[in-house]
């Protein structure tokens, strides 16, 4: 067979899941509204309708979270370990955001910008830090830890905020001087959407994240030990210093979730923000298969999906999008092992053109 | 209250707070030994809860109700069983896309058969006249004592101990989670025993549900609040062994109770949320290198590669 013959299959093969996931959330979309007595014609219509440049422009707000939780996720997994505290680091990252933002009120703006930025990071890093810790030192499961540790922070900050943080009757902070600008004072078409220059950051994220994952000692270090941990100990590599390391950065990436809410949308914390941004997370770094530069389309998909629930909420419960997106994630992987049979047979015959079937 | 009643008061609390983490946390148990990681549990517990106010709802008797959240259950943990054994999907993965598909299937369902965003209407919880009869049947303690759904709990806690530690099957199931090769070998088939232990794992986390929509009466949205995961926290701190996750759940249980009387008494409530969380965290590496939990889980069997 031809060599660009077997390459598109291989492509076809690659993109396997992701298309069979969504066809099967469309199916499934089309279904819920012929039960629940909606043509899918109107649905479209209303949906189109209602896609305007300030709904555009609230998918870019929901696609920075995500681009933040996705990225720090998908980071962790490239060095082997599943990171579900991105909610406990975002929630942290953004109350270190806003307390320093508060306390470098007098400084001038540039200043306490830059600041508040590296606070969002630190504050996530910090929490990232301790299942990073526990598994280096302990060896204890990631994955137990880091779901222990989301709840451990969100009672941690409440308490803090009811007690200490909050303006009266409230449960937010004081307002912080330091902003990032919104979108729609450099586009004023977007008017009104909640889309702010902390994007600018989480795609700067993304490519910094992409070099230092491929283009870097630092980052291969780290993949390899993700391959296998042992390998990457006989080739001299600490393991336990990248598996503390990348917790560090997944941590700190998910903290900056403070910067697109603290200082891009409502300039203050807010206890209860954050509801289930570290899950899906881990649903854009799935699809995105832990490429950096595939969070951010992956973040857009998921941030469309939920804008496109408020836009048919008339003719359709939102909750539908819940729905679809777990569909979604239990297809993707239901049919990742077929994915990885098939395109490591083509990979072989690629590479073996000679061979027959192997 | 005078300090025995309180204390009787406090103890019926704790059994009523403890019910849903127990059954759920047994759950985990079954499917965890059976090699199968069960993130789910939040999401059967919120479809338990609300199969069970749907079945009560329209057919105006708990106890069909209690079928029912039994059966959603069974079948929310039959998907999570078909992605991850049949098709050997990552089973965390798919558990927590299960607890996202449940939020939303009941949340909607909230609004489609209810019209309501935010709760079901009242559904009677199961109310036996033996209570009248039995002695101190209508006091605090006797009504969760005598709780048929609480007997039931206490029947199947038995009923699971005795299954995983005394039959054949059992230790198969047990032997499917810590070496499935060797189960293979000894003639069971490891994917239906996994099937076993997580369908079971929905049965009494679907009926822990139950019990929370029969405590409020109605369904309200996100109403397991967590509590799936605190069940699998106890599952840990019980080291995956029905009685020491059910004296977990007690513990955690009767922490609950001391945050909700001393709610508004100055004393930081958000300390003893926190509790069954860090406590879990502390005690793995407490455990560091004694291996407690079962050897294979989380692994996908795969008799071609013996992965």
């Amino acid at each position: 067979m031809k060599t660009w013959r077997l390459r598109f299959a291989l492509f076809g093969i690659q993109s396997l899941p992701v298309v069979c996931a969504l066809c099967v959330a469309a199916l499934l979309a089309t279904l819920i509204a012929i039960l629940l007595g909606v043509s899918p014609g109107e649905l479209l219509t209303l949906l189109a309708s209602r896609f305007g440049a300030y709904a555009w422009g609230q998918v870019l707000f929901k696609a920075t979270f995500l681009t933040f939780t996705g990225l720090s996720v998908a980071l962790a997994f490239s060095a082997g370990l599943f990171n579900i505290g991105a909610e406990g680091q975002a929630v942290v990252g953004s109350l270190a955001c806003a307390l320093v933002g508060l306390a470098a009120a007098s400084a001038p703006a540039p200043v306490a910008l830059c600041l508040a930025i590296g606070a969002a990071f630190a504050g996530g890093a910090l929490w990232g830090f301790v299942p990073g810790y526990l598994k280096a030192r302990f060896g204890t499961h990631e994955v137990i830890n880091t779901i222990m540790l989301n709840f451990v922070a969100l009672a941690a900050v409440n308490f803090l905020v009811t007690r200490y943080l909050a303006l009266p009757e409230t449960v937010r902070t004081a307002e912080v001087p330091a902003a990032l600008p919104r979108l729609d004072s450099l586009l004023p078409f977007m008017h009104g959407s909640a889309a702010n220059t902390s994007l600018a950051l989480a795609l700067l994220a993304v490519i910094a994240a992409h070099y230092f994952l491929h283009h870097t000692a630092a980052g291969f270090a780290l993949r390899a030990v993700g391959r296998g941990m042992r390998q990457a100990q006989v080739a001299g590599i600490h393991a336990s210093r990248q598996i503390v390391l990348a917790f560090v950065l997944s941590g700190g990436i998910a903290g900056l979730v403070g910067t697109n809410f603290v200082l891009g949308y409502k300039h203050y914390y807010e206890d209860g923000f954050s509801g289930g941004i570290g899950f899906l997370g881990i649903a854009v770094a799935l699809l995105a298969r832990n490429e950096p530069l595939a969070v951010f389309p992956a973040a857009l998909l998921f941030g469309f999906l939920s804008q496109a629930g408020l836009a048919v909420n008339s003719l359709l419960p939102r909750e539908v999008v819940e729905i679809l997106t777990g569909v979604i994630l239990l297809v993707f992987i239901a049919t990742e092992r077929l994915r990885r049979t098939w395109s490591q047979g083509t990979r072989g015959r690629l590479a073996h053109p000679g061979e027959g079937r192997p | 209250m005078s300090g025995p009643v309180l204390l009787l008061a406090m103890l019926a609390q704790t059994l009523r707070i403890s019910v849903p983490y127990a059954l759920a946390a047994c759950g985990g148990v079954c499917s965890e030994r059976s090699g199968v990681v069960n993130i789910a549990l939040e999401g059967i517990l919120l479809n338990g809860a609300f199969f069970a106010v749907v079945g009560t709802h329209y057919s105006g008797s708990p106890y069909v109700g209690l079928l029912c959240a039994g059966a959603g259950g069974v079948a929310t943990a039959a998907l999570h069983a078909l992605v991850t054994i049949t098709a050997r999907a990552d089973q965390i993965v798919s558990g927590l896309a299960i607890n996202i598909l449940a939020f939303g299937l009941t949340r909607g369902g909230l609004r489609v058969l209810f019209k309501s965003a935010s709760n079901s209407p009242r559904i009677p919880a199961p109310d036996p006249a033996y209570l009248d009869v039995l002695p101190g049947g209508r006091t605090p303690l006797g009504e969760v004592l005598y709780d048929p759904l609480f007997l039931l709990t206490i029947l199947l806690l038995i009923a699971t101990l005795w299954f995983l530690f005394r039959t054949g099957l059992g230790l198969a199931l047990r032997t499917a989670g810590e070496h499935p090769e060797a189960a293979h070998s000894a003639g069971f088939s490891v994917p239906r025993l996994r099937w076993l232990g997580v369908l079971a794992s929905g049965l009494l986390a679907g009926l822990g549900g139950a019990w929370l929509a029969f405590e409020q009466h109605s369904f309200t949205d996100q109403m397991s609040g967590g509590r799936g995961y605190i069940a699998l926290a106890a599952m840990i701190v019980g080291k995956w062994h029905p009685l020491g996750a059910a004296a977990a759940c007690l513990l955690f249980g009767a922490a609950e109770t001391a945050q909700i009387r001393l709610q508004g008494s100055g004393v930081p409530t958000q300390f003893m949320q926190m509790l069954p969380f860090v406590l879990t965290i502390l005690v793995l590496v407490v455990w560091v290198g004694r291996s407690v939990a079962p050897a294979a889980v989380g692994k996908p069997y795969d008799p071609e590669h013996g992965e």
